[in-house]
């Protein structure tokens, strides 16, 4: 073939002589200033990246890097992560076990094809993608916990003989707004009502919060970033005085050691097998060793009389292997890193302050937080997830009024935006931020408030073109 | 141990990272070149034989025979689930042995063909579309019982026990979905319980008795009316979801999904084609499926468990990738569709891959068709040969599904991601 000769534009590019970057950076911005493709940057999870856009399954495929072992041990738990629970007793009795109460039958319903949840379409559609948390807050915002009848979390499903326990609604209202230039901008804001509330009414002093569920791709190497890293990152006090206050979500875990959280919208998580346990009780009603408990309060008393699918419902080495299958969910590929507005956009989003909290690129380390080695595909991998799993105050317009961990009423964690830009491929959709509301990116930062104001305020700033050229960047992770 | 190059991890890596900059290359000198003038442009046309198809004619071919399979095989699955609906009907109107064992032969006999056509699925084609592939109706698994009839230590459960319900095609779809997943009420595997009953012998099949269908008074459990309605009505649902998905593939209008698989480049289409056979030999038959049941051990963790037929499920599904691939199929009548297959495709970029796959998916053939039933044996932690045949089964579509990457290289297929919103 004729195109042998002399380095790729890709291998100019690493080897620092970047096509597109020609323009001196002291000049002043015109509009085509660019950032530089950084070396890796086009293999976000590192050595696990795959590269095989099928579709819809672009979010399904395990790591590139898999060992044999680790593969068989992926699909494994790729079958109970997919396949739907149903009721005990069932002839599949591993599969069995499902409720009493649940928000979804698998894991699959809410992460459709490993992708990530919509909030629901009407008003009359029953949320799948999408759960509701309750928790009771004091007049002057102290958090009180569950509510005594309901419990924690929504469960508008349920097996024969138990009462669902509500159906939630979700309505939006729309506001028209527009950019400084004149460019319209139109937001919606969730409210969330709760109808056929079975078991009596809701304590008096409850706040909703609507949760989507994530995708679920590299999360095995957030949780191979050093703690150290993430420590390091964080600045409580606003030393820096950057007007941003990264809060390391540190907890005791179950055994009294401190741990640092870093899953779930609050980064209540400190592991994929806590945060998947978690989400087996509480979404799914299935027991495991780590929560033994069904979710049913003393008011449910069909709920706590229900068969059970055994003790636990998911046995530990199953629920080791959709962890394994959680934990290799591999990132794909960037698609178009060299594209100049995508460059153009990148530095744009830096030149705003983005990266402050969507801190690109980490190297993880050769530790799983419990101390044990991580699997061997995820140590030493340079990846680019966009977070650096902090909490920070969102503003008011986000707060969803619930302290959760180490988590105020008005901190979230920084998402990882790595496959962003993959969704409406995955999941025919691109709802962001916690309950869904922003109808893409561009509706997700203008939401950014608190310490994100600035960067929001820079991007609304920006002329038209920019806007897009950071939106493309965005989606292009 | 990986057992071909391109599977090494690392070389994989390194072979991708190849492949990224032989594309970045090529893009770039085609940008080069349309700056500088396009005179050159068709240089090198000329090195192709001058009688040898095109291979965009061989793509164009293949895609005509793989389209021509689909609708040999969807009408072939339609009548087997319209021989299982009037054995059915035959086995409520008269419940006897002979009408339960016919039953049970006609539920078999549907299978075959139908299993064929799942590797049509896993590319958003009819059968699976995210809002209307009637897939989850027809075939989901694994089934709650509970929700649909008595079963051990609850003989008041299910649909079937409670009069409060109506069972009609229209409350059964609507009851098939809940919490988001569409298994409980209806398909193949419905049926299949219906007939069979719950699997808690040792070694065999379920033993549901035909008297379960008896309504003279002298029948076995109770609702045998409603039981027989249900039957009739899961049925007759198959018949109705196979009528949508020849329909979807007839190309009489332009909605339909056969214009529309026809509609893109030869690429993309060929890109839905080989996810199909690649999501259904690694991922789906593999991984998903065997994988666990090879992992766990577990007696009933297979997906025809009510009528120990699950060895079938992986015969026909790998002889659907072999149709598919060699351009052939055989049809229930014996007579055959054929023309240029895929392999004809991939031989023209990389005759030896080509060979190579054609003789890999014929082992994995060989190698599923060596199980010895029933599957739920086959697995058990003791059974070390049966296990021994499992697990080179499993190997082998791993290489299948290795080989399959190496073909979407090789053509350079790449499934278009929509724009972003």
């Amino acid at each position: 073939m004729m195109i042998q000769e002399g380095p790729s534009p890709l291998v100019r590019v690493l080897a620092g002589l970047p096509l597109l970057a020609a323009v001196p950076s002291c000049a002043p911005d015109d509009g085509t200033l660019t950032a530089a493709v950084e070396a890796g940057e086009e293999l976000p999870g590192g050595e696990t990246t795959h590269e095989f856009f099928v579709g819809s399954n672009a979010f399904a495929l395990p790591a590139a890097n898999a060992t044999d072992a680790h593969e068989g041990e992926f699909f494994s738990g790729n079958s109970f992560f997919n396949a739907p629970w149903v009721t005990a007793p069932s002839s599949t009795s591993s599969r069995d076990g499902l409720g009493p109460l649940f928000n979804a039958s698998s894991c699959a319903a809410c992460h459709f094809k490993d992708g990530r949840g919509a909030p629901p379409e009407s008003e009359d559609e029953i949320p799948v993608g999408l759960l509701l948390r309750v928790s009771r807050v004091s007049a002057s915002g102290d958090h009180l916990g569950a509510d005594p009848t309901y419990g924690g979390q929504i469960q508008p499903f349920a097996i024969p003989g138990v009462m669902p326990e509500a159906r939630p609604r979700i309505s939006y209202a729309t506001v028209d707004d527009a950019y400084p230039d004149g460019s319209p901008l139109t937001l919606r804001t969730p409210s969330l009502t709760l109808d056929e509330l079975a078991y009596g009414p809701l304590a008096a002093d409850v706040q909703l919060s609507s949760r989507t569920a994530p995708v679920m791709i590299g999360l095995g190497l957030l949780e191979t970033i050093p703690a150290e890293r993430i420590d390091a990152l964080a600045d409580p006090t606003d030393a820096d005085g950057d007007g941003i206050s990264g809060v390391a979500a540190w907890q005791t875990d179950e055994q009294g050691e401190p741990a640092l959280g870093r899953f779930g919208w609050k980064a209540e998580q400190p592991t994929v097998a806590a945060q998947s346990a978690g989400a087996f009780r509480g979404d799914i009603g299935i027991t495991s060793s780590a929560r033994p408990d069904e979710d049913c309060t003393a008011a449910q008393q069909a709920c706590a009389d229900a068969p059970s699918g055994g003790t636990p419902e998911i046995d530990d080495d199953i629920l080791e292997r959709v962890v394994t299958y959680a934990s290799l969910l591999a990132v794909p590929a960037r698609r178009a890193p060299e594209d100049p507005r995508v460059l153009r956009g990148k530095l744009l989003f830096r030149e705003a302050g983005c990266a402050h909290c969507h801190v690109p690129s980490h190297t993880t380390g050769d530790e799983h937080p419990t101390g044990e080695p991580a699997l061997v595909e995820l140590r030493g991998q340079l990846i680019w997830p966009y977070t650096d799993l902090l909490l920070h105050d969102m503003g008011q317009d986000l707060a969803d009024g619930q302290a959760v961990g180490a988590a105020s009423g008005r901190e979230w964690r920084t998402p990882p935006l790595w496959g962003i830009g993959l969704i409406p491929s995955v999941n025919g959709h691109q709802y962001l931020l916690h309950d869904g509301r922003a109808r893409g990116v561009a509706e997700a930062i203008a939401w950014h408030g608190g310490e994100a104001e600035a960067s929001r305020d820079a991007f609304l700033t920006m002329d038209a073109e920019d806007r897009e050229a950071l939106i493309a960047f965005v989606n292009s992770l | 141990m990986r057992r071909f190059p391109r599977f090494h991890p690392r070389r994989s890596t390194a072979a991708h990272r190849a492949i990224r900059a032989w594309r970045t290359t090529r893009v770039g000198i085609v940008g080069i070149v349309g700056i500088v003038g396009a005179s050159v442009a068709g240089c090198g046309a000329g090195s192709s034989e001058p009688d040898a198809p095109s291979l965009e004619d061989t793509k164009a071919q293949a895609l005509t025979t793989y389209a021509a399979i689909v609708r040999a095989n969807y009408a072939d699955s339609r009548s087997g689930a319209v021989d299982l609906r009037d054995a059915c009907d035959a086995l409520v109107a008269s419940p006897s042995q002979a009408t339960l064992d016919d039953a049970r032969a006609a539920w078999l006999a549907a299978r075959e063909p139908y299993l064929q056509t799942e590797v049509f699925r896993f590319y958003d084609g009819p059968i699976d579309a995210a809002d209307s592939g009637p897939e989850g109706l027809m075939n989901a698994w694994p089934l709650d019982e509970v929700y649909i009839d008595y079963v051990e230590g609850a003989p008041d459960a299910g649909i079937i026990n409670d009069p409060t319900v109506t069972i009609d095609a229209e409350t059964l779809v609507a009851l098939n979905e809940m919490g988001g997943e569409k298994n409980i009420a209806t398909g193949y595997h419905a049926v299949e319980f219906l007939l069979w009953g719950q699997d808690t012998s040792p070694d065999g099949p379920g033993d549901r008795p035909f008297t379960d269908y008896r309504t003279d008074g002298s029948g076995t459990a109770a609702n045998q009316d409603r039981r027989g309605e249900y039957l009739g009505v899961t049925a007759d649902l198959l018949v109705e979801h196979h009528d949508y998905l020849v329909a979807a593939w007839a190309a009489e209008t332009a909605e339909d999904y056969a214009n529309v698989f026809f509609s893109g480049s030869h690429d993309e289409t060929l890109t839905r084609v080989f996810t199909g056979m690649y999501l259904l030999s690694g991922f789906e038959t593999g991984g998903e499926r065997l994988q666990p049941a090879f992992d766990f051990g577990d007696q009933e963790d297979e997906h025809s468990c009510f009528s120990d037929n699950t060895h079938r499920d992986f015969i026909q599904d790998l002889r659907g990738v072999q149709n598919v691939y060699v351009g052939r199929y055989v049809r229930l009548d014996g007579t055959v569709v054929e023309g240029t297959g895929l392999m004809d495709v991939l031989a023209a970029v990389d005759a030896e891959l080509a060979e190579e796959l054609d003789a890999r998916i014929a082992t994995s053939l060989t190698l599923a068709e060596a199980i010895i039933p029933p599957f739920d044996q086959e697995i058990l932690q003791e059974n070390m040969a049966g296990r021994q045949r499992l697990y080179d089964l499993i190997v082998s579509l791993r290489d299948q599904a290795d080989l399959l990457e190496q073909a979407f290289l090789a053509l350079d297929l790449q499934i278009p991601n929509t724009e972003p919103w």
